[in-house]
């Protein structure tokens, strides 16, 4: 009875290759995310104390006035045609205008978003580039002066507040050296001069052969991507010491020093081949977090990113702003999460 | 009997809190191309034995001894480098299990290649045709599938003939295996142990074959040491083991139960103190 129920319960396979499927299923399971996130934005604007026909009409708007924009903004619908709404709005890049601005959120975020995007691009390389190293030699060489100085390196990074360290390096840098360009993403002089094609100053500064206000931007974007750097790096390091040294006690370690490996090939070529997937993660989480927009370092920078937009636009109530930026960073969530899992199937062959 | 390895008075040290901890207490041996059997219960010193041959025992443990001479060669003069082209080319070890003792992160086939061109100038082509050789000595059928595979796709018994194939390429001269049965189960345990046996006898190896197992010790190898608190109690032919001398080898012997002549309670073993302080035995062969 048993062996028969089996044999029937051959699933039909869709006549499909097997990396269609897998996209087909990444891209669902993608918009079914992106759709939940949708639905606590929009529950999150209706369910807030602010009358969005007010915010555009005024207070002193007569009521005709009123009704006639309650009619507009679609608010006499039933919610679940609200929603529906308000989803294709979405779908079209369209997260209506912000009050505070008075130009549409999504021209906005197209504005803030690059430049946080190349603050927390450039923060992660540098966070990667130092803290992974360093990570891995303070496991490789556990209890000397190198994993030490790591040791404080990363404290100092956890629990010094970042405004803080941010005025000192200006105070320091800008201030009394002279090295780096001060707030800001660009000096007065280069302001607006180089046309914008991907809201980068760097990527665009560079396309136009512009080197002068290249250099200028580098100048003005290096010591909030150090600090930011520096943040990652605390975590990043922390996490790489404690993978690596649970690898370096596992035995496949010794089986590749009884093969007669050097340190060097056990370390990189067995060991650390061990802990990417979860460096993946540990990255990534790192990255989304400085995506999101890192509010302290934004201000004390004047850099006009995607955090001290959204965090204005909350104390202004320009919901609109608010919940648009909401969903951008979502997006960027979803986003880093589905570019983590292709590169798990890449570096673990068990997650085939 | 030419003789390979010849161990003289090895310590092996772990300073902790409460002073120094001696793992190995002054174990002296000589082997030749035979099996030597090395048995004691946990923590009686025997892998650490093993693994200070190779020198890898772990930071801040500590190596002793008067020589560990291969061939002639004290290794304990060797520097770390030097040391690294006899590990694997003329001393290797195969591990207790496949499944913590093989990189899961690479194929069989790389991990082999590896060991191969760690002590050989080989091209890849060569090394490759030489593992799936090795791959079929160790008897895999389908040595091609295996090259691709990864180790999590390999049953136990699989697992081990391949790390026997990976420690066994560069022919070494010597082959320390670490319980290479005990994480199998029983059905393989005798496939793998005859392999491991074939090709050691081809390729005139010596084999230390460290294992609690008795039974096991006395039917495969020619001499046993018994180690009991970092010391060697007693050495006898494996054949003889049954005529052993010492109360503590006769207590292991009598806590194993027997199909022929079973016994309503098995003995229990009663360490004596004074066995912990007993010099080592000394082998001769």
């Amino acid at each position: 009875m048993r062996a028969q129920r089996t044999f029937v319960k051959r699933q039909p396979q869709l006549p499909l290759p097997p990396w269609v499927r897998g996209l087909v299923i990444t891209l669902f399971s993608i918009s079914i995310t992106m759709l939940g996130l949708l639905l606590v934005t929009f529950l999150i604007g209706r369910v807030m104390p602010i009358d969005p026909v007010l915010a555009v009409v005024g207070e002193r708007a007569s009521q005709e006035q009123y009704d006639a924009v309650f009619k507009d903004l679609g608010l006499d619908k039933p919610l679940i045609v609200q929603f529906f709404y308000y989803v294709s709005d979405v779908l079209r890049g369209d997260f209506g205008q912000s009050l505070l601005t008075a130009r549409p959120v999504a021209d906005d975020i197209a504005r803030v978003f690059p430049a946080t995007f190349e603050l927390a691009t450039i923060g992660i390389l540098l966070g990667c580039i130092l803290g992974v190293p360093l990570g891995v030699i303070a496991a490789v060489r556990r209890g000397s002066w190198i994993d030490q100085i790591a040791r404080v390196v990363a404290l100092v990074g956890y629990s010094m507040p970042i405004f803080w360290l941010g005025l000192m390096g200006l105070l320091l840098f800008y201030g009394i050296l002279g090295w780096v360009g001060g707030p800001g993403r660009q000096g007065i002089f280069y302001e607006d001069m180089i046309p914008s094609v991907t809201g980068m100053i760097l990527i665009d500064s560079a396309l136009a052969r512009d080197w002068g206000a290249f250099w200028d931007a580098f100048s003005h974007i290096i010591l909030p991507a150090s600090l930011l750097g520096y943040y990652s790096l605390a975590y990043i390091s922390r996490m790489t010491r404690s993978f690596m040294l649970e690898q370096l006690s596992a035995e496949y370690v010794t089986t590749a020093r009884v093969k007669g490996m050097s340190e060097w090939a056990v370390i990189w070529g067995h060991a650390f081949k061990n802990i990417r997937v979860q460096l993946i993660t540990v990255i990534a989480l790192s990255y989304a977090n400085l995506l999101e927009g890192s509010v302290l370092t934004e201000i004390i920078f004047s850099w006009p990113g995607i955090g001290s937009y959204i965090t204005t636009a909350l104390l202004s109530a320009d919901m609109n702003a608010v919940l648009g930026g909401t969903v951008v960073v979502g997006l960027v969530f979803i986003c880093l999460n589905v570019f983590s899992d292709l590169l798990y199937k890449f570096f673990d062959p068990r997650s085939k | 009997m030419t003789t390979l390895l010849d161990v003289k008075n090895l310590w092996v040290k772990f300073p902790t809190r409460n002073g120094i901890f001696d793992a190995v207490r002054g174990v002296s041996f000589s082997l030749g191309k035979e099996r030597l059997g090395i048995v004691g219960e946990s923590g009686s010193g025997k892998s650490m034995t093993g693994r200070a041959i190779l020198q890898l025992i772990r930071k801040p443990g500590m190596i002793e001894a008067d020589h560990i001479a291969l061939q002639g060669q004290n290794l304990l003069n060797l520097s770390e480098k030097q040391m690294r082209s006899v590990r694997g080319k003329q001393i290797s070890m195969v591990m207790q299990d496949p499944k913590f003792s093989l990189n899961p992160v690479l194929t069989v086939g790389d991990q082999i290649v590896e060991a191969y061109r760690l002590h050989n100038k080989a091209s890849k082509a060569e090394a490759r045709a030489k593992a799936l050789e090795m791959l079929e000595a160790v008897s895999i059928r389908d040595p091609e599938r295996v090259m691709k595979a990864y180790p999590h796709e390999m049953s136990g018994g699989m697992g081990q003939r391949i790390m026997i194939a990976m420690m066994l390429i560069p022919n070494p001269e010597i082959l320390i295996a670490d319980e290479p049965t005990s994480a199998l189960d029983v059905s393989v345990q005798g496939q793998v142990l005859s392999i491991m046996d074939r090709l050691v006898k081809e390729r005139g190896m010596g084999l230390i074959f460290i294992s609690h197992d008795l039974n096991l010790v006395s039917q495969f190898c020619d001499r046993v040491l018994i180690m009991y608190a970092g010391r060697v109690v007693e050495v006898c032919q494996a054949d003889k083991l049954h005529e052993a001398k010492h109360p503590y080898t006769q207590g292991l012997l009598g806590s194993l139960p027997k199909f022929d002549a079973p016994r309503p309670r098995l003995e229990v073993l009663n360490r004596d103190p004074a066995w912990r302080e007993a010099p080592s035995v000394e082998s001769t062969s």
